[in-house]
């Protein structure tokens, strides 16, 4: 064998040992959601298992009671201590209100009746089944849970604002300054404070956690409790079939934010 | 060795106090921005990234760009680098330096850097910048140092030096390629999500390191009997003036791409930076006298310096890598990552500006950086001029 051909078929075995390898290696860095994604991006997820923790949004009950929204709001940044700096810069919010073209950019504008350019859009973290935010994060700060939610640990976060860069829905909001301080005429950033939950410190990242602290108590998302009366939130176990949110999804025509992201968000919304 | 960087001229000297008032002043920002938070810069909850992200892509183009030294010398015995290659070597470490600074600058919370290497997550391409910004700073340490500290003991380097050597190429391609994978792997982010970002990255980096590495050279020889040589100079102009044209070629790509399929997403950052975005009835374009000065100053860097060896005009040279290096600066330190957040994921626009501590820190950082390269490259320099004296 003349040494050109012998250095060939070495070249020619590293490729393929190498082409052997790179799925696995993909895998790894994915964590198990490449072959997750056969299915395709706009597609199926994931066979179910477990619990999947999802919600349903009725935006036409919002439409109906212009108060709703807010009441939500104002039950979830209480509870969890969500300080209000008055400023949209320094901005902080887990839950609150878009319009149609901003919550669903990527969905037809067209010929829209004005009544659908302006219906309220509550928006919060989906919750994706494949969340940008878990995968760019180099801490493991922020990470999905087995039921599903994606979970922060705000001792952990260093602050670098990868997940705020990776998430397609802009549902993250970072601490630019002391959530605990005062304003300049001495009233707290947060407003009431919550002995139950934590307060953040400056410097990390944080956003909506589907309530994960009262569900563990058996209560439900403190939004959804505020909206329990009008049925415009439902919440409940996607994977279980029999659940009430599996039946609504099975009676309505709902949409998600932003398919063509591939993150299958667990949230969904009846326009 | 070190001894030689404390002896000096006047203006070596004066140099250096300049540097360090500007790493006092940041300093002192520094300590404002620690004690308040990042809300003293212009960032926001739309433009998560600013300046400080925005100079570490840039820089670790500056160091990848040292590559263009070492691997023609090394890999292909071009003895014509011998002189210079180590100023290549020396230009990535205090590159890398900044990077890192800039890093640490841009975190919420400092003190808790190290968890990166607590919680080792590989599915996080921040952790393989990470490793391999640090590897790549140890790499050039290790090879510059080596190599200089033989030379000036008058020996040809050991042999155990090599392989490290050799495994700083393909380094050097892998900091880059890495730092463009942070944005080029994020859904949603339709400016960043392409996968010509990692060549492009490579193709700048290696025009503006050059670039900056020829400006220097000049500035030597003027100021010091340090003259990298005619083939040497005459080399570095063809890679920095094809690495650049390289680079204008893949920036018609994305313009191919964006405005004949008329993707709205892949446009609209196009049209923020090079024409303004028109949304609502408000029409956002704070960058775009700096990107269509970018083009225009890197096309015009390109003519010039092709140019400049054809008339062997020094003067010129200077001037064609200056409008290079800053076009690259601007397109890179600039439009790249804060176009990126423009429009943001809800279709709305907020526009970005640094605040004074913000550019206080980063010319800080920047002054740090070149406050370690004057010392390397003095160092490197009067070995070199005492051994061929
Ligand atoms: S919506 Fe954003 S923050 Fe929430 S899981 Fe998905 S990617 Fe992460």
């Amino acid at each position: 064998m003349d040494s050109k051909r012998r250095n060939f078929l070495k070249v020619a075995g590293l490729t393929a040992i190498a082409g052997i390898g790179a799925p696995s290696a993909f895998n790894m860095l994915l964590k198990g959601e490449a072959l997750a994604s056969s299915g395709g991006g706009h597609g199926e997820a994931a066979a179910p298992s477990g619990t999947r923790w999802g919600m349903v949004v009725d935006v036409k009950k919002f439409a109906e009671n212009p108060e709703l929204a807010n009441q939500c709001i104002s039950a979830c940044h209480t509870v969890h201590n969500v300080p209000d700096f008055g400023n949209a810069k320094d901005e902080i919010k887990w839950l609150w209100v878009e319009k149609y073209p901003n919550a669903f950019p990527e969905h037809s504008q067209d010929k829209r009746p004005d009544y659908v350019q302006e219906l309220p859009i509550m928006v919060l973290c989906n919750h994706c089944e494949k969340p940008p935010c878990v995968r760019a994060c180099p801490t493991k700060a922020t990470y999905k849970k087995k039921d599903g939610i994606v979970a922060m640990d705000y001792h952990r976060c260093i602050g670098c604002r990868f997940c705020m860069a990776a998430c397609p829905y802009g549902a993250r909001s970072f601490n630019w300054r002391d959530p605990r301080g005062k304003d300049e005429n001495g009233n707290p950033f947060i407003k009431a404070e919550n002995p139950k939950f934590p307060t953040r410190m400056r410097g990390v990242v944080e956003k909506c956690n589907f309530c994960t602290e009262r569900l563990a108590i058996g209560q439900l998302p403190a939004c959804v409790e505020a909206a329990a009366q009008s049925k415009a939130l439902v919440f409940g176990d996607l994977n279980d079939p029999h659940s009430e949110v599996s039946q609504v999804l099975k009676a309505n025509f709902t949409i998600q934010r932003k398919p063509s992201a591939g993150t299958h968000p667990s949230l969904f919304y009846i326009i | 060795m070190i001894e030689k960087a404390l002896k000096g001229s006047t203006g070596y000297w004066v140099w250096m106090l300049f540097l360090l008032s500007i790493m006092g002043a940041g300093g002192m920002f520094y300590a404002q921005q620690f004690n308040y938070g990042l809300g003293i810069t212009g960032m926001s909850r739309d433009v998560t990234w600013g300046v400080y992200i925005s100079q570490f892509t840039f820089l670790v183009g500056v160091a990848a760009g040292g590559l263009m030294l070492v691997l023609p010398y090394y890999l292909h015995n071009y003895k014509a680098f011998g002189r210079i290659v180590i100023l290549g070597e020396f230009m990535a470490i205090a590159a890398i330096a900044m990077c890192l600074m800039f890093i640490i600058a841009d975190l919420g919370q400092p003190m808790r850097a190290l968890n990166v290497m607590l919680h080792p997550t590989p599915n996080s391409m921040l952790f393989w910048d990470m490793i391999v910004l640090n590897g790549y700073l140890v790499l050039n340490v290790l090879c510059g140092w080596v190599v200089l500290q033989s030379e000036y003991k008058g020996v040809k380097y050991p042999k155990w030096i090599k392989p490290f050597i050799y495994l700083s190429i393909p380094w050097a391609i892998s900091i880059h390629t890495v730092t463009a994978f942070l944005y080029c792997g994020l859904p949603g982010r339709h400016f960043w999500l392409t996968a010509i970002l990692a060549p492009r990255f490579l193709a700048s980096a290696f025009a503006a390191g050059p670039a900056l590495l020829m400006i220097i050279a000049m500035i030597l020889k003027r100021t010091t009997k340090f003259d990298i040589g005619r083939e040497a100079q005459d080399k570095l102009v063809t890679i920095i003036g094809y690495a650049a044209l390289i680079n204008f070629f893949f920036l018609g790509c994305e313009f191919f791409v964006a405005y004949y399929s008329q993707m709205p997403g892949h446009m609209h950052t196009l049209d923020y930076l090079f024409w303004g975005l028109g949304h609502g009835d408000q029409v956002y374009n704070n960058l775009v006298p700096f990107m269509r000065a970018s083009v225009v100053m890197g096309l015009a860097g390109i003519a010039l310096i092709f140019v400049s060896r054809a008339k062997q005009s020094d003067g010129l040279l200077v001037l064609s890598c200056l409008l290079i290096f800053v076009a690259f600066w601007i397109d890179k330190g600039l439009g790249l990552v804060l176009g990126g957040f423009v429009p943001n994921m809800l279709d709305q626009v907020t526009e970005y500006y640094p605040s004074v501590q913000e550019l206080g820190i980063t010319a800080a950082i920047w002054a740090t950086g070149f406050f370690i390269l004057s010392i390397l490259y003095k160092v490197a320099i009067s070995v070199k001029l005492e051994k061929e004296a």
